[in-house]
């Protein structure tokens, strides 16, 4: 399997994410995006609105000041 | 699946920490907690916790941690390391305790070129107490304390601290990056990486300034804090490698 045909996946610790919309903003993909609901802190935290456009790039939890997003290979 | 981000082993599980939405101290304790694991230092680590917004930061990190008085971080530091060398001491500050209050401290220990590391944050007001003008702040920054900006001709002008230490003989390492991007982030890291590596070579002082968003009392929201200071507080705090004598210090221990 090439690196290009790699799969990434996401999650975001909905109760640890304080909505700062960092990842949002410096993921190029638009994998991320602030959800509806609140969380249990009363924020909206991020959500995965593209899970498939995922390139594993990090920028995300590079910039995630909670250690609220996971990114999982395969 | 496998996960790709481990979580850092000196950072605390499963905890929120107390910090605003967006705030920059975030970014850097894991930076802190994963150079530790990865230059496998967590086990002699020390750190010296400021006043200041990190004053919690004990909860946060899973190695030993003390508090210091307000600006004493350095002393604090100093002392530690002295009584006992085998510890890694990490001294952790913001701009109010270490540019402000601890001038003192921080001018001498880094004039006596103590072996410690020092991390100071600089989001150019006082955070923990509401958003006060400090020493850092810009000219014409508007500040709870300052509500037209700065006026030069009453408060003076930005103190850049980290330059004025950065021409001491003792100081070894000095280095101004940003935690503003995923870049800055991937800098930072490296910075800290470098002052950590002088310390276990015992070759003298490191200083790592790093220009962090603090987005409430700025009264912007976190991406727009962001983007002032890619824009406006660089202009005024050059990101950049300050001093590095780290070749000149090996060569002098042989």
């Amino acid at each position: 399997m090439s690196k290009k045909d790699k799969v990434f996946t996401v999650k975001v610790r909905r109760d640890f994410c304080k909505g700062c919309g960092l990842c949002i903003e410096f993921c190029k993909k638009g994998v991320l995006a602030s959800s509806a609901k609140l969380n249990s802190m009363g924020y909206n935290p991020a959500e995965v609105v593209k899970p498939e456009a995922c390139v594993g790039c990090l920028m995300c939890t590079q910039m995630c000041p909670d250690l609220a997003i996971e990114v999982y290979s395969g | 699946m496998e996960l790709i981000n481990k979580w850092p082993e000196y950072h605390k599980k499963d905890v929120v920490s107390h910090y605003c939405p967006g705030c920059g101290h975030g970014i850097v304790h894991r930076i802190v907690a994963e150079l530790l694991e990865e230059m496998d230092l967590g086990k002699k680590a020390y750190l010296v916790c400021p006043a200041g917004c990190a004053v919690l930061a004990y909860n946060y990190f899973d190695f030993d941690v003390i508090e210091s008085a307000h600006g004493r971080g350095t002393a604090i530091a100093t002392g530690a390391k002295r009584a006992n060398p085998n510890l890694f001491v990490i001294s952790y500050q913001g701009d109010g305790d270490l540019s402000a209050i601890g001038t003192a401290e921080t001018i001498h220990s880094a004039n006596r070129g103590e072996n410690i590391c020092v991390i100071f944050i600089n989001n150019a007001v006082y955070g923990m107490t509401g958003g006060q003008m400090a020493p850092t702040s810009l000219v014409g920054q508007s500040t709870m304390t300052s509500p037209a900006g700065r006026n030069p001709e009453v408060d003076g002008y930005p103190l850049h601290i980290t330059d004025v230490v950065a021409q001491f003989p003792g100081v070894v390492y000095a280095e101004r990056v940003s935690v503003s991007s995923p870049a800055g982030v991937k800098k930072t890291k490296k910075a800290i990486r470098n002052a950590f590596e002088t310390q276990q070579e015992g070759l003298g002082y490191s200083i790592v300034e790093i220009l962090s968003p603090c987005p409430t009392n700025w009264k912007m929201d976190p991406v727009k804090a962001c983007k002032w200071i890619d824009e406006e507080m660089v202009k005024e705090y050059k990101p950049g490698l300050l001093t590095d004598k780290r070749e000149e210090k090996r060569k002098e221990k042989g």
